[in-house]
């Protein structure tokens, strides 16, 4: 028997949450999911290829709506983009949904070559991603996969932050035809954006304004840095909170207006800290010739501690106390002068 | 259509007329290898009768109508074998040989591998293991929009040491692709020598009958043979593999079943001797006094 997943949320974290005017939403998977079958009945083009992931990708009902929308290939990742290619090169507008681990380290040279090198527009979808599975171990988590694809041309790589960002970026992916890397996790995660909001790939959405320090986060990240937000705000500190939704191409202007306006910079990812969002910010600012304190957070390059998504997050200040820290930290050593 | 009148005209081709053809081929591969100072010698050769075949006989693709979604398609897996692609290109008019020119060369679309760059050319091949993958999503897509083409994937038989080779038949199989056809330069060499030695695949029958595919083994140099395991029907719901017999190096006489031509240029000469050897070749079909092999 295991025991109850650990909140990913403290009292404190809810609380703030509740001041934010924050609600609980559903898990990304499921949106992406629901999203995806109203798309593919509208769309007999669209098809969604899976590796025995359809219960794992939440496709149970795409399969049973459309049983003639969904390939089937079992456990075999890199068939499952090579297959996905094919059909994509047909002119099916395609979903290769598997879990994020397998598919972008088992199936990275079939993403390199048959979708991204041959330009053929496939949606790779990585479900439970980064540490959703985190109690599963290393051999289920991916905290390369933005790493790798980011040094992939031609394929776009997205990480939505919450079941707004998760339906925009999968409506628009099946509309623009271009290879596309996905990924999200399956707990449930807040709503940040107020209806109406605008969703563009590649242009990152304010969530907050501040410039004593700003949060550049992506995908389930995000929420903290807008809570952590909410703690500096007691302590007469204003953080921006950006969504970095899509890691590549990166809105750099984005980053360039956090580092001309803001105090400190601080970026968040499910992540390695090795090549992933931050780096990218990074490498952003330094070409700009921007010169302030700087930090990413992320994992670690260390045997990722085992425990829940809510342990391993929290044991890498990817939490709301452990961003307010960092900020309050690297806002005591101040701008380098 | 476009593709179907030149494919008619084609069909008019005799065993002979492509024997021709092949000896063509092979000395411009040869030539265009030798200008470039880089190429898979050894592959071509094995596989260009097989390219005869696919592109002079078999094939309802055509310059005018790439673009067809009807058309056959041809996948080349074993994508280091380009050269002899290239030249089979050219010659069905799909770009004039002249811009092999620049084959390996500076901001040359003619690269070491297959490319959409190239017109004719379907996917970017080169790592071994992809093709049949890519065949296997192609035909899933024909059979889900009823549409009548056939897909041709050309694998190396060191090639199917790839497992994802073996993910791809067991998924054409269980899809019931009966418009899938992979065909397998069997020329028993790889880069480091015997493939058996260097780590056996064989029986390479047995394995793709095990995979529920409908087998054939043809000599793959006999254009009839080929021909016919090409495009005559199976069994219903059953992708077929044509296991074409071929010898490496295939038609210079010091290339013939040497792992060391893989890759690699020849001297100066040895290509005059390969020359002489192929123009040889060359006249004595056209005296009528032989067949190609």
């Amino acid at each position: 028997m295991s025991a109850p997943a650990p909140s990913m949320y403290s009292p404190e974290a809810t609380a703030m949450a509740e001041k934010l005017g924050l609600k609980m939403g559903r898990p990304n998977l499921e949106v992406f999911a629901e999203t995806l079958l109203s798309l593919a009945k509208e769309d007999r083009q669209v098809l969604a290829v899976t590796s025995d992931s359809r219960g794992s990708g939440k496709l149970g009902p795409f399969g049973q709506a459309l049983p003639e929308q969904i390939v089937e290939l079992g456990i075999a990742e890199q068939n499952l983009v090579g297959v996905a290619a094919g059909l994509a090169s047909a002119g099916k507008t395609v979903f290769a949904v598997s879990p994020a681990c397998f598919l972008t380290a088992r199936a990275l040279e079939q993403i390199k070559n048959d979708v991204a090198y041959s330009d053929n527009p496939v949606n790779v979808i990585g479900i439970s991603a980064g540490v959703s599975y985190g109690a599963l171990g290393s051999t289920h988590h991916s905290l390369h996969d933005l790493a790798a694809l980011r040094a992939i041309n031609n394929i776009d790589v997205v990480v939505p932050a919450d079941n707004f960002e998760t339906r925009e970026v999968v409506r628009q992916s099946a509309k623009r035809a271009a290879p596309t890397y996905v990924r999200f996790g399956k707990a449930p995660v807040y709503d940040l954006h107020p209806a109406g909001a605008r969703f563009e790939l590649g242009q990152s959405i304010r969530l907050r304004e501040g410039t004593d320090v700003a949060f550049i986060a992506t995908g389930e990240a995000v929420v903290h840095a807008l809570l952590a937000a909410g703690v500096l705000a007691e302590t007469g500190v204003t953080a921006r909170v950006v969504s970095m939704h899509t890691v590549k191409p990166l809105d750099a202007q984005a980053v360039l207006a956090a580092g001309r306006e803001c105090g400190a910079v601080i970026t968040v990812e499910e992540h390695s800290v090795f090549g992933g969002l931050g780096e990218a910010c990074a490498a952003v600012l330094m070409q700009a010739g921007a010169s302030l304190p700087f930090q990413i957070v992320g994992i670690p390059d260390e045997h990722t501690v085992t425990g829940s998504q809510a342990d391993i997050f929290r044991h890498y200040g990817i939490s709301m106390d452990g961003l307010a820290a960092r900020a309050a930290g690297l806002l005591r050593r101040g701008r380098p002068r | 259509m476009t593709s179907t009148s030149t494919q008619s005209d084609r069909a008019a081709l005799s065993d002979h007329d492509l024997a021709l053809r092949s000896v063509a081929y092979r000395r411009s591969m040869l030539r265009w290898i030798k200008h470039a100072g880089a190429g898979h010698t050894g592959g071509g050769l094995s596989c260009i009768d097989i390219l005869n075949v696919l592109y002079n006989r078999v094939l309802r693709v055509s310059p005018e109508a790439f673009g067809d979604p009807d058309r056959d398609r041809y996948i080349q897996s074993k994508g280091h074998a380009v050269e002899a692609l290239y030249v089979v290109l050219a010659d069905r008019g799909f770009f004039p040989e002249a811009r092999l020119e620049t084959l390996c060369g500076y901001d040359s679309p003619f690269v070491g591998h297959p490319t959409r760059a190239v017109p004719g050319i379907e996917h970017n091949t080169g790592a071994l293991g992809h093709g049949l993958s890519i065949g296997v999503g192609t035909a899933i897509a024909g059979k889900k929009d009823r549409r009548d083409f056939r897909v041709y994937v050309l694998m190396g038989d060191g090639e199917l040491a790839e497992g994802s080779n073996w993910e791809a038949a067991m998924s054409a199989a269980h899809y019931r692709l009966d418009n899938l056809v992979a065909i397998v330069d069997h020329n028993t060499l790889q880069i480091t020598g015997r493939t058996r030695d260097v780590c056996c695949n064989e029986p390479l029958d047995e394995k793709f009958r095990a995979f529920n595919w409908d087998v054939r083994t043809v000599d793959g140099h006999d254009f009839a043979a080929l021909t016919d395991a090409l495009v005559s029907a199976g069994p219903t719901g059953r992708p077929r593999v044509v296991i074409a017999d071929t010898v490496k190096g295939k038609g210079v006489s010091f290339m013939q079943d040497v792992a060391k031509w893989h890759h690699g240029v020849p001297s100066d000469g040895e290509y005059a001797q390969a020359v002489r050897e192929l123009d040889a070749l060359s006249e004595q079909l056209a005296r009528g006094r032989g067949g190609a092999r």
